[in-house]
């Protein structure tokens, strides 16, 4: 069995891979999207900040599952044919992407009101004022959540091998189907994906201490 | 000091300036100059619109109508006298021009005290770091805080933080500062260091409006005291005259009782 696990190994690592190179893309992508939403939502006027809050709403309220499945399923019949790898991670990033909003939103509207004020009056332009007072300040407040949120994108990258993509969890089942040892397999495949995320969480503890001295 | 209002140009003109939250009317059609070197406090009751007048000088609130001009220029609006909003970028270059230092310090709370002073000194003033450290380490010096250059908001007294507050403010070399009940927020016995900064600026000549609840500094440092209640100017003098007990004005008599019972 152990040998099993050894011969499948490369294949695996390759789904791994692409697990990690999805993730990557969602995580970037959703990072931007949801930070430029998140200031229109926070700061914009009235009609670009419906504009967020229906787009935001909408996409929570859809399971993720339903949505991989919209967009490459139902795009399509309006003219817009995706490959099955684009399709889930344009999916995989508008979910990501309306969580950031969120997050933003909360870490943004925690800073006190004279923050702005007072950056104002010395003269800092409105992209000054979010660089250099606002950001810094409710960077703190964003980093927990969101990266919860990375680790939950990590996890839900495995739903595009429903759409036919060997990321790793597809790995994982072509090579059961070949030697019918579901649970090492299994378990190796969660000691993985748990080996990433666990990473990922530690480097978020050291962070948040590092920014620690920001008291509110 | 002047009181005349013609002898010399205004610095700060503000004329027949209106402003209302929904139905309530928080500024009726104020009037008020003020000119260079003058030190003009602002008292009257809470609700009373000092703290918007104040606000709408360096443009944190719009104003509906009238128009405010620093060193002639209007504040918010564009200058062909259409009320166009200035732009981002315009409406900056103008609050850089005036000082304001608030009620609650508001201090950059993840910067140090040269931090903070040095913030507006690289991004709007263009000056380099270490340019722009001697200046803050000078006004850190002005203010009695040499020696707290590198402490956080945080680590400092609340009299600390106004005083950072000031020379962040000053540092930058406004035109006219604003100063916002800036010895509300403290414990008694941390109003005199900041008062104390407040008057030696005004010994060098800062042009300054103040609204404060301190009556005795005002009496002492201002060179006008303007009345506000209900929105308006009530009455506006030189100190002996304002603070006098035979003031004819009777709105004005009956706060300063209530406010001499309250306070002394």
């Amino acid at each position: 069995m152990l040998i099993q696990i050894a011969y499948a190994l490369p294949f695996l690592a390759q789904g791994f891979a692409l697990t990690l190179w999805v993730s990557l893309l969602v995580v970037v992508l959703s990072l931007i999207a949801g930070i430029i939403l998140g200031v229109g939502l926070v700061y914009g006027p009235a009609p670009l900040r419906w504009a967020v809050r229906i787009f935001s709403d909408t996409i929570r309220g859809i399971p993720i599952l339903v949505l991989i499945f919209f967009v490459y399923y139902g795009l399509p019949a309006v003219g817009l044919h995706l490959p099955s790898f684009w399709a889930a991670v344009l999916a995989l990033t508008l979910f990501k992407t309306a969580q950031v909003v969120e997050y933003l939103r909360g870490a943004v509207g925690s800073i006190p009101k004279g923050q702005s004020e007072a950056a104002m009056a010395i003269g800092l332009t409105f992209r000054q004022r979010l660089v250099y007072v606002i950001f810094p300040q409710a960077f703190r407040r964003f980093l927990p959540p969101w990266i919860n949120g990375v680790t939950d994108a990590v996890k839900g990258s495995a739903l595009v091998s429903l759409l036919g993509i060997t990321d790793l969890m597809q790995a994982i089942n072509q090579v059961i189907g070949r030697t019918y040892e579901a649970m090492p397999l299994y378990i190796l495949g969660a000691l993985i994906y748990f080996a990433v995320n666990y990473a990922l969480s530690l480097a978020s503890r050291r962070l948040e201490r590092r920014f620690s001295f920001i008291r509110d | 000091m002047s009181t005349d209002q013609n002898d010399a140009p205004a610095l700060l003109d503000i004329r027949d300036v209106a402003k209302s939250f929904g139905a309530v009317h928080v500024l009726r059609s104020v009037s008020l100059q003020v000119t260079r070197g003058e030190v003009v406090t602002v008292i009257g009751p809470s609700g009373s619109g000092k703290t918007t007048l104040l606000r709408c000088v360096n443009f944190l609130e719009s104003y509906d109508s009238g128009s405010i001009r620093i060193d002639g220029r209007e504040v918010g609006f564009r200058d062909t006298g259409n009320r166009q909003r200035r732009s981002e970028g315009d409406l900056a270059a103008m609050r850089a021009e005036t000082g304001m230092v608030f009620q609650g310090f508001n201090l950059f709370p993840h910067l140090t005290a040269a931090g903070n002073i040095m913030l507006g000194l690289t991004k709007v003033r263009g000056k380099s770091s270490a340019e722009a450290r001697s200046i803050a380490e000078h006004w850190l010096g002005r203010v009695g805080l040499a020696h707290k250059a590198d402490s956080l908001p945080a680590e400092l007294s609340g009299g600390q933080q106004q005083r950072v507050g000031i020379a962040r403010a000053v540092a930058m070399g406004p035109k006219i500062l604003l100063l916002d009940e800036i010895t509300s927020a403290l414990d008694p016995e941390l109003v005199g260091e900041v008062l104390e900064v407040v008057r030696s600026l005004a010994e060098d000549g800062m042009t300054m409006v103040m609204v404060t609840h301190e009556i005795a500094f005002a009496r002492d440092a201002s060179s006008r005291i303007v009345f506000m209640a209900d929105g308006g100017i009530s009455a506006v003098g030189p100190p002996r005259e304002i603070l006098a007990a035979d003031n004819t004005n009777e709105r004005l008599r009956t706060f300063l009782a209530r406010f001499r019972a309250s306070h002394f």
